[in-house]
Formats: C-alpha cells, structure tokens, sequence
C-alpha cells in the first residue's frame, strides 16, 4: 500500500481529472476532454472508468465494481482488487451498501441514492461516431445541435428491421441540449438514468469525460409513431423468478437448452436469499 | 419587389492567386442565373462563396430571409447559415457521392434534411421520400436501397430530390450534368427546368457547359480569370457575344 499513492494516481492528475469532471456536471452531456493516463491495463479494459474513480475516492468509501451487472466476472474482480490495493478501501458486492460504484454495461437494479457515485467505463463516447467519422465535424454538430443525422440512424433501423433495433448505446438527448451516447447499457436501462445518484463517463482511449447531474432529465430519442420501448426477454429470472429485472440468456448445453437469468447477481442474490424462489 | 439573393463586391483570394474579385449580381425570385467559364475561371469559388461553404476575404451575400427580410448571409451567426443551409437553400454538387450519404439509404437520404429540421413521424418521413422519389423518377421499391446500387444519373435524381425535400427557395447547382452521358443529361435537364419551374425555384447553376444554361437559366453571367467579364440574357450573350472571350467560348462549341 505504501508504494502507492492513495488510488494510484498522483494529486496532480487527480485534481486534472475532477476539474473535468465538475465541468462534465455544469454542463450535462458535454464530452470534457481530460489528459487520460496510462493505466496498468490495457485500453478497453475500463481505463478511462477507473481514473474517474481515483479521483472521486476517499479513505471511507466502499467501492462495488460490477461487470455487465455481475461482481464475479474478471473485468469486475481485478478493478476491485486494484483499488483494495491501491486505495486499500473497502469493498462490498451489496449496492445498498456501497458508496461509489463502478459499472460497465448496467445500471444496478437496486435504486442509488443520492449520497453514491455510479461510475461508466465507456468505449466510445461520442454518439455520432458511426454517422460522421470526423471529429472536427462532430463537435461542430453537438456545438450547433445539429442532431438530425442521429434520427437519421434511428430511420435506418426502422426501415431496415421495422423497428428501432438500437438495443444498446441508445442514444439520448440531456436536458433538452446534449445528444449523449449512455455507453453501451441495454436500453432497457435508459429510463434509469434521471436517477438520484450521480453518474459519470469516463472513456480513457478517447480522453472524455461526461456526466449527469442528480434528477437530471434524460430522455431516449425516438419518433413519434416508434416510441422509445425499454425492452427485455420475456421470461421471469430462472433463480429467483423476477419478472422485472434484466435478464441474460444463458446456453446450458448443446441441444438448444437455455435458461434466462437475471444480469445483476448481487439483486438476484438478495432475492432468493429472502426467500424468492423461481415458481 | 427585393431580390431574392444580392451578392455585393464579393472576393477571395487563395494567397497572391485570385479565386474571384469584385462579383456583384442580383437574383429574383424564380429566376435561374447561369455561371460560364472554362476551368480555373473562380466560378465554382464564387459558388462556394455564395452558399457559406467558403468564408469570401471581402463582400457580402444578402439573402432575403422568411422572417427577418434580406440579411448579410457572411457575417451571420453560423447557426442562422447552417440552418438557411438545411432550410431555404439546396446545394447540388457536381459528384453524387459528395452530396449524399452512401452509408444510408435513400429514403434515410431524402428524410435527413426533413429529420434536421424537427420531423419526428416515421410515416410522414417515408411518405414524403416516397412522393420525391417519384418527382425525380426513382421507382419506389429501391427507397431502402443504399445509393451506391444507383446508376450515377440516378444518384444525381437522389441528391436533387434530397435537397428539394424542404421546398427551398434558391438552388447552387455546381456542374449538376457533368459527368453524366449525354441521354443521362438530357433527361436530368428536363426533369431540372419542370422542377424549377414548377416549384417556382431560383437557381444559380455553374457549368462550363453552354446547352446546359441555354436550357435552364434565364440570365448568364461570363466569367474569366476570376472576374465577370460579360452578363445578360442568356439568349442574347449566347447568339450576340460581344466579350472577345465569350466569342471564343461560343464559337468552340462543336456543332453536330
């Protein structure tokens, strides 16, 4: 522990990183560039994720890091041990419990509240990568709200399949100003994200930092007569028989068995430990 | 009656070379003005000029807008250009592929302009591509296909109905023909002049071919090494040159 500096970043990048990260908050959506670091893992890891959690951590806080909504996966286990090392902070796998979380691809089942931090590791922050290759371009395009190309896509998906395919990076506009990639969460998440806690974005590859504020107003763009549908397997959770909750679909042999249960393992956990049982 | 675009002293230079100097012209409503020259003449720099597409070093391009009435298009704000961009002016570049998105289908290419400006019903999108499809003879049934299966004069149709889609009010066409064959043209041509004529459009189209104009444009405007060397009606500089260039201009047409 001594060897490190707490969390591993030095002050000096830590305080580069919250200056990002507090314009992120003022303005809701914008992508703030920062100076990201080179991290002992490799980019597409989570790199740019746990610079912003470095930089938000304090001795007293508890930290859960959870990997496409589950805490025992290897992007999940080796973030965390990271931080009980380098930060020598505790940990925890219950949400209720944690004070800063660190996520890729979910939103906790459970809602946050207002005193913990959901932390993003976001690939691609910019939402109209895949429309307009130039970054020069792009920027002008979010600086001018010019956001018709991003409907665009969304035409192209109803043309091509009959309906909006996007199933995630859905994107969404953020207080009637910024289009923002929500990073590559299932749609279904989306209408968590006006939530009481505060959310950051932290891409380390791109060097972007965004954020939303606490109740910040998050809407999924859609067309009139396609509503935004948050959509999910029609099946109930196989262990605990929640029909609420997002599921995987898991393959359980070669002859086409398969079961779907639900993607965050602690909620599930908490069910069947509370006497939830599937029916 | 105001003019609907008037271009005043405009100029650009790249470095010592001139693009074009001292351009002034007035444009009304409905009338399609005709830009002749050989190649390196400025005219296509005069065109980007006027459209925004490249800051002019002096002039101005006064544009009479819907709500505000005639106002400086080169010191305007850049949102107030770009959306005069995707509202009241088309821009129709020579090359299909510059103009459209070769990623997206053609419904998704005509629906884009309709999409920036704050459509948000799928049906009425695609209706409206449907019908504009038709208005440049596109069969319906290739609206999901992407425009590189298009011939280049279909292409050309495709970018024409995609800038129309908003109804705009004035139209830069940059060589529109070129490129194309020679029955590919004729019919891009007829299908251009029912179009504008139609939709009651102004135009300002640059080509260095001289048929192209005698069709479409009601005046003509001669360029030579960045200046304006010759204007008028189109029939009377065509048939009655009286610019030593514009003489050599009309007498090298190849007569068949």
């Amino acid at each position: 522990m001594s060897d490190y500096n707490f969390a591993y970043l030095d002050e000096q990048t830590k305080r580069m990183i919250r200056r990002a990260i507090l314009k992120g908050l003022a303005v809701p959506g914008y992508q703030v560039p920062f100076a990201s670091r080179e991290m002992p893992m490799p980019y597409g890891w989570g790199t740019g994720g746990v610079q912003v959690t470095a930089a938000c951590l304090v001795p007293e806080d508890r930290l859960k890091v959870i990997d496409q909504g589950a805490d025992d996966t290897t992007n999940a286990v080796s973030i965390r041990k990271f931080f009980a090392r380098t930060a020598g902070v505790a940990t925890t796998a219950h949400t209720a419990e944690a004070s800063v979380i660190q996520t890729r691809h979910r939103i906790p089942e459970v809602p946050l509240s207002e005193d913990q931090i959901l932390v993003y590791q976001v690939p691609i922050p910019e939402p109209l990568r895949f429309l307009e290759p130039r970054e020069t371009e792009t920027r002008r395009m979010h600086a001018l709200e010019d956001y018709g190309l991003m409907h665009v896509k969304l035409y192209e998906d109803i043309a091509r399949h009959g309906a909006i395919a996007t199933a995630y990076a859905y994107p969404v506009r953020v207080e009637g100003r910024y289009v923002m990639d929500p990073s590559p969460i299932p749609k279904f998440d989306n209408p968590k994200l006006s939530m009481a806690a505060i959310q950051l974005f932290g891409a380390g590859r791109e060097q972007r930092i965004y954020a939303l504020p606490p109740y910040c107003d998050v809407v999924s763009l859609d067309f009139d007569d396609f509503p935004f549908d948050p959509s999910k397997a029609d099946a109930p959770c196989a262990l605990c028989g929640a029909t609420h909750t997002y599921l995987d679909e898991v393959i359980t042999d070669d002859a086409g068995g398969r079961m779907f249960v639900c993607s965050d393992t602690d909620y599930c956990a908490g069910r069947q430990a509370a006497g939830e049982a599937a029916p | 009656m105001t003019p609907l675009l008037q271009v005043r002293d405009l100029g650009k230079s790249y470095g010592r070379h001139i693009g074009c100097a001292d351009v002034s012209l007035d444009l009304w409503p409905g009338e399609v003005m005709g830009i002749v020259g050989e190649s390196g003449s400025g005219k296509s720099t005069l065109l980007a000029c006027m459209a925004g597409h490249v800051v002019p070093d002096r002039g101005q391009v006064i544009f009479d807008t819907r709500a505000d009435g005639p106002r400086d298009t080169v010191s305007m704000s850049e949102p107030a250009r770009r959306m005069l961009g995707r509202t009241d002016w088309a821009f129709v570049h020579q090359h299909a592929r510059d103009g459209l998105r070769m990623g997206v289908s053609a419904g998704g290419n005509v629906g884009e302009r309709l999409m920036a400006v704050g459509a948000r019903h799928y049906g009425d999108i695609r209706a409206t591509a449907t019908d504009w499809l038709g208005r440049v003879e596109i069969d319906a049934g290739r609206i999901d296909d992407r425009p590189a299966t298009f011939s280049g004069g279909m292409q050309q149709r495709l970018q024409i109905a995609r800038n129309l889609v908003t109804g705009p009010r004035l139209v830069f066409m940059d060589e529109p023909t070129g490129g194309l064959d020679v029955s590919v043209q004729a019919r891009l041509l007829d299908l251009l002049r029912g179009l504008v004529r139609r939709m009651g459009l102004s135009a300002v189209i640059v080509t260095h071919d001289l048929a192209v104009v005698r069709l479409l444009a009601d005046r003509l405007m001669v360029m030579k090494d960045g200046r304006v060397v010759e204007t008028g009606l189109t029939d009377q500089v065509l048939d009655d040159p009286q610019h030593g260039y514009t003489q050599l201009l009309v007498s090298s047409v190849l007569q068949v």
